[in-house]
This record gives C-alpha cells, structure tokens and sequence, in this order.
C-alpha cells in the first residue's frame, strides 16, 4: 500500500518535484572520472618529472589537453554535488547553508575554469 | 522507570564497530579530502601555464615533507573513493547488500585501496 496519491505516483515525482537529478549527475559524472581518473593517475605514475618543462610536454599535446579539460569538467561538476550534500548535512540555519551552497559553487566553477584556462593556453602553446 | 536489569539495546559495552561504517565515513572524508586536491590539481594547471617563476613556486610547496605526506594522503583517497564508488555502483543495480557481501565488499575495497596506493608510489619512485 502506498501513502501516495494516484497523481504523484503517475508523475513519479516527490515534494520536492526532482532530486533524482542530483543521483544521477553524481553517477554519470562518477562513471567519467573512473575513466578519466585513472587515467590522470596512470600519467602522474609515469610522466618522466614534474619540471616545468615536463609538465608542459605532458598537458599540450591534443588528447591529453582534451582528457584534461573533461577531468577537471567532470571532477569540477561532481566535488560540486559532493561538497553541497555535506553541506546540507552538517550547516545548520537557512542562511548559513545557503551562502555556504552558493559559495562552494562559486569556488568550483572558478577551480574547473581556472584548469580549463591554463589547460587551453599551454594547448594553443600560448 | 524499572526495567528489571534487561539490556538496553544497542549498547556500548556490547557494540561491534562494523567495517561497512568505516568505509561509509571514509568515502565522504576521501570526497572531500579530493575536493580541497582539486584546488592543487588547478593550481598546478593555472601555475604551468603562467610561467616558469609561478609554477616552480607552486611545486617548490608540494616538494617539502608535508607536501608528500598530502600526495600520498590524496593518492589513498583518490583509489578509495573510485574502488568504493564502483561499489556504490553496484548496490545501485540492487545487488551486494547482504551484511556478509557488504563486508567482504568492503574489505576489498580497503586492501585494493592501499595496494594501488603502494602500487602508484612504486610505479612513481
């Protein structure tokens, strides 16, 4: 027997009226760093050193410059999602965890652009 | 209010700390462990495209002693967190839930853990 009213079990929808976006943006975005991040660990295993020189050999060349841009794109998106569920969990008041949600989007974003700005300026060989 | 000496229930002197809670609190403190790494992993990436000067600085701060013991804090939490996800994926298709797999899952998950640690830095020095 459910509690639910025949109209919210067609539309499949809570109170909220989503929540199952948040499930499946951390999956899917988590299904991506499997790959991309074993990937990165994989090159930092093996890339010869980490002088300036080395690291730019490494970040340039066209599909490392790609994979690096959707690792940081991935890890950016889903340490977002992370980040604000602990953020509902452990800051208590309404302002309080508002400012700290918005905040930690706003260091995100400005993290996976900051990447993405040197990642595609070392790519142009800028 | 008597209750006649029967135990109270669960109790501290009777409780068995389970493996599958250490996991769950160590895949939330290995997230955020790779979020604040997020921010070196940027500022490596920032800092290389700046410049030699910039880059060297940011690199000069990771070869020290407290750099390396982070690296390979942050080289645990990255294979812990990606062996438990997939084991988080894995109960999201309904299956692994029964205490003996979520235990045995969760022991694997912790060995595989310290074994690709160990296997990353052996690969690296």
């Amino acid at each position: 027997m459910s509690l639910r009213t025949p109209l919210g079990q067609v539309l499949g929808q809570g109170s909220a009226k989503d929540g199952t976006g948040h499930f499946w943006g951390q999956r899917v975005s988590g299904m991506a760093l499997l790959v991309l991040g074993l990937w990165f660990a994989y090159s930092m295993a093996t890339i010869p050193g980490f002088s300036h020189s080395e690291a730019l050999a490494f970040i340039a060349p066209p599909l490392n410059a790609v994979l690096l841009l959707l690792l940081v794109a991935s890890l950016g998106y889903h340490s977002n999602l992370g980040v604000q569920v602990v953020i509902e969990d452990y800051v208590h008041g309404h302002a309080t965890k508002l400012v700290s949600l918005i905040l930690s989007r706003f260091a995100h974003t400005f993290l996976a652009v900051a990447a993405a700005y040197g990642i595609i300026k070392i790519g142009l060989g800028a | 209010m008597s209750n006649n000496g029967r135990p109270l229930s669960p109790h501290l002197s009777i409780y068995s700390w389970p493996i599958t809670m250490t996991t769950s609190i160590l895949h939330r403190a290995t997230g955020l462990g790779l979020s604040v790494g997020f921010i070196v992993l940027a500022a490596w990436l920032l800092d290389a495209a700046v410049g030699a000067e910039a880059y060297s600085a940011m690199v000069s701060y990771l070869d020290t002693t407290v750099g390396r013991v982070l690296l390979v804090g942050w080289s645990f939490a990255f294979f812990f967190h990606l062996a438990n996800g997939v084991r988080h994926f894995v109960w999201d298709v309904g299956r692994g839930f029964e205490i003996r797999q979520a235990n045995a899952s969760a022991w694997f998950v912790m060995i595989l853990a310290v074994v690709s640690t160990a296997g990353f830095w052996w690969v690296r020095t």
